[in-house]
């Protein structure tokens, strides 16, 4: 199912990335790539460098130094505008939700719909926004309320929304189902499948390594801010990828990084 | 606590009487739900009725006459102006302690521009000097305004500290504009910025404004429940419309009303019918004020900015980066552009509140709006504003200036030294927002 996929260029490149704060080295000399319609997931403990990673492809951070390639061409990502405009949307970890606003408002922040008086056009942006959350979480009703009412479960769907609604070509994923319910989970996982298969490529951090398996099609894990290794799923069990993770060993069917012990 | 032999039956009553109050508690909470207002908003009307009825029974009926309240309205106005900015300020958690010395040198420099300057240019009373007067202090303010908003938006220095810096700039450069000297007098048609007798406009077109006013609210209710419509959205009962509507309509009314029932003084009627060669009947010539031109100009700010801040995407911003600023940082909203446009923005409106209060008091000095900073802050505090940043309404911070101007006037008109109307208003100020956290913990 890959191997027609990687003759294709890849949609990110991300190499040899490394970014430090004060003298920590979050990432370091750090290598992904994502084709159309593949799940990479990026593993690793807490404090790996994975968001961090991922947060310099959504314009969050600026990378200190590396290069970015999306569908071959090397891109300008300097701030969040910049990575939209390739198309890479993003779940933050943290959600990234202005609280004291709605769901609307936070699914459309920074692209709101305008009337042709150049107004708000709330009633608009309510309409889709219950059309997309329907998708995703049937019972939710709460549109008039600020966010910060939201149950934990609540907001992660609005995050979830918000990044499907302007059909990205690039999602990036970190930890989109930590504070979700078994049935809303699942719902992400069918939401993935789905953008797979009209070629969207995801990055999805998760802690979960059953979920991983079932989704990714490879998974990529850091330690310390470097790449231990990548591998097809197929190609790599659970006791191995666990062991990438907590001994930063790279198996033989994973390709090793810079990070491997 | 109270364990007398009438005990039983006085609880029983008491009980009863809980019962018809949390009755009426929940029957109006449903109301206010149903017609969607801001019960917050209501507390703050209710807070000011009780300090009107207060003063009026205090002081023998004097506070609540229409001559009363029509100068309470134009003593409001341009700390009304000022809070209007202030709250889209403290919203995106900043704070400009510089408007009152700004709006002081801005008033010295308008005040330069019409008695020097334009006169030698345009000619002495020439038509067009208040105006091109005011565009120069509108203008000077947003770049002043801009200057202090680049400091703080894209060099990251505090708000507090780069406005406190201006706090003292300006008031040293209100001075240097004439080295002290107040400049007076001021342009013929300026000087209606400030209100007085010739500073407002008359009964007929304050009734045919609140007609207007009246339609506009009946029209934006009935388009607004138009959308929800379209859109399928659940819309409120028609009596709460109606309700509404006619709680709006009256409000505006009134204070038309109000300040039609407040007429000239006979010496003023009296140099108009001889200006005017009208001669004054037997029973005395009896001529409405109307609404007064400053509070005209407040109003008009608050409408422009509460438009700015509900319907348009800069509002929005100000809001979610009040909430969350990263948050909206990510979404790609570009945060130091908008603050920066938020000071500039202060900036004008310092001109404007610059103009009206010189205009008032018909000369330019450079000691004017001295502490307006704090007046200001406070308004949109006591009126909802919160420090934390992402809540507050213009309407609210509005209703505050006016609720500390009632202070300020009532306590005048009741005598009392300014010393201890200022313990007051500072005592008013800390009440509220204790008040208010309350209210917000219970409302969660
Ligand atoms: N903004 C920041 N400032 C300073 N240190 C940071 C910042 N962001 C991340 N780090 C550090 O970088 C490292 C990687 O963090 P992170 O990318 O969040 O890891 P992960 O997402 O894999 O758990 C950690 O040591 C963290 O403390
Ligand atoms: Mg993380």
């Amino acid at each position: 199912m890959n191997a027609h996929v990687e003759d294709r260029t890849p949609l990110v490149e991300m190499e040899e990335i490394s970014i430090s704060f004060g003298g920590v080295h979050a990432v370091e000399r750090a290598s992904v790539n994502l084709y159309p319609g593949e799940v990479v997931a990026l593993l690793g403990h807490n404090g790996a460098g994975k968001s961090t990673l991922i947060k310099i492809l959504s314009g969050a951070y600026r990378r200190d130094s590396g290069v970015i390639r999306i569908r071959g061409e090397e891109a300008r990502i300097e701030n969040p505008r910049d990575a939209k405009s390739y198309g890479i949307e993003t779940i933050y970890q943290t959600l990234a939700l202005a609280d004291n606003v709605d769901a609307a408002a936070n699914l459309y922040l920074g692209r709101e719909l305008l009337t042709r008086w150049r107004t708000l056009d709330d009633a608009a942006m309510e309409a889709r926004a219950r059309e997309v959350m329907g998708r995703l979480n049937p019972r939710f009703q709460r549109f008039k309320d600020p966010v910060k009412t939201l149950s934990g479960g609540q907001r992660q769907s609005v995050a979830i929304a918000r990044a499907i609604l302007f059909n990205a070509r690039i999602l990036i994923m970190d930890e989109p189902t930590a504070a979700l319910g078994p049935q809303e989970t699942a719902q992400v996982g069918e939401l993935i499948q789905h953008l797979k298969s009209e070629g969207v490529g995801v990055f999805l951090i998760s802690h979960d390594i059953h979920d991983v398996f079932h989704l990714a099609d490879r998974v990529t894990v850091m330690k310390n801010g470097q790449v231990v290794g990548t591998g097809r799923v197929e190609d790599l069990t659970k006791d191995e990828v666990l062991g990438m993770i907590i001994l930063g060993k790279c198996p033989p069917g994973a390709t090793p990084g810079p990070g491997a012990a | 606590m109270n364990q007398t032999a009438g005990g039983a039956p006085d609880r029983a009553i008491l009980a009863r009487a809980n019962r018809a109050a949390g009755d009426l508690a929940r029957f109006s909470g449903r109301a206010f739900r149903a017609m969607e207002i801001d019960t917050r908003f209501l507390g703050m009307i209710a807070a000011l009725l009780i300090i009107w009825i207060g003063f009026d029974l205090l002081s023998g009926g004097r506070f609540l006459t229409a001559r009363n309240l029509w100068n309470l309205s134009v003593q409001s106005a341009s700390v009304a102006i000022l809070a209007t900015g202030m709250v889209l300020v403290i919203v995106t958690r900043n704070i400009d302690l510089s408007v009152g010395s700004l709006h002081g040198f801005l008033a010295m420099v308008m005040g330069v521009v019409q008695a020097r300057y334009l006169p030698e240019i345009l000619g002495f009373g020439h038509p067009a000097i208040w105006f091109v007067t005011l565009m120069a202090g509108v203008l000077l303010g947003a770049v002043v305004g801009g200057l202090q908003g680049f400091l703080i938006a894209y060099l990251s220095i505090p708000a507090f500290i780069v406005t406190l810096g201006g706090l003292l700039v300006w008031r040293g450069a209100a001075w240097w504009v004439t080295s002290g000297q107040t400049v007076s007098p001021l342009d013929s048609r300026f000087i209606l910025m400030g209100g007085g007798p010739r500073g407002a406009i008359g009964d007929v077109a304050t009734w045919v404004l609140a007609a207007l006013a009246c339609l506009a609210l009946l029209l934006l209710q009935a388009a607004a429940r138009r959308r929800k419509r379209r859109f399928g959205f659940p819309t409120r009962p028609v009596w709460a419309e109606a309700l509404m509507a006619a709680l709006g309509c009256g409000a505006v009314l009134g204070a038309a009303a109000v300040a039609n029932a407040y007429y000239w003084p006979a010496g003023t009627v009296r140099q108009w019918a001889a200006a005017n060669d009208v001669i004054i009947p037997a029973g005395g010539l009896q001529i409405s004020h109307g609404i007064a031109v400053p509070v005209l100009i407040a109003l008009a700010a608050g409408v422009v900015m509460t438009f700015v801040a509900r319907r348009t995407r800069f509002g929005r911003y100000v809001y979610a980066i009040g909430g969350n600023p990263e948050a909206a940082e990510l979404a790609g909203v570009n945060t130091r552009w908008v603050t920066m446009k938020i000071f500039m923005i202060m900036g004008v409106l310092c001109a404007l509140a610059g103009a009206v209060a010189s205009a008032r008091l018909q000369s330019a000095t450079n000691s004017q709006g001295t502490l307006d900073e704090l007046l200001t802050i406070a308004a949109a505090v006591i009126g909802g504003t919160s420090l934390a940043g992402g809540a507050g309404t213009i309407a609210g911070a509005m209703l505050g200036a006016l609720l500390m101007q009632s202070l300020s006037s009532g306590m005048i008109l009741l005598g009392l030294d300014a010393p201890l109307q200022n313990v007051v208003v500072g005592l008013v100020l800390v009440a509220a927002v204790w008040l208010d956290t309350l209210y917000k913990r219970r409302a969660g």
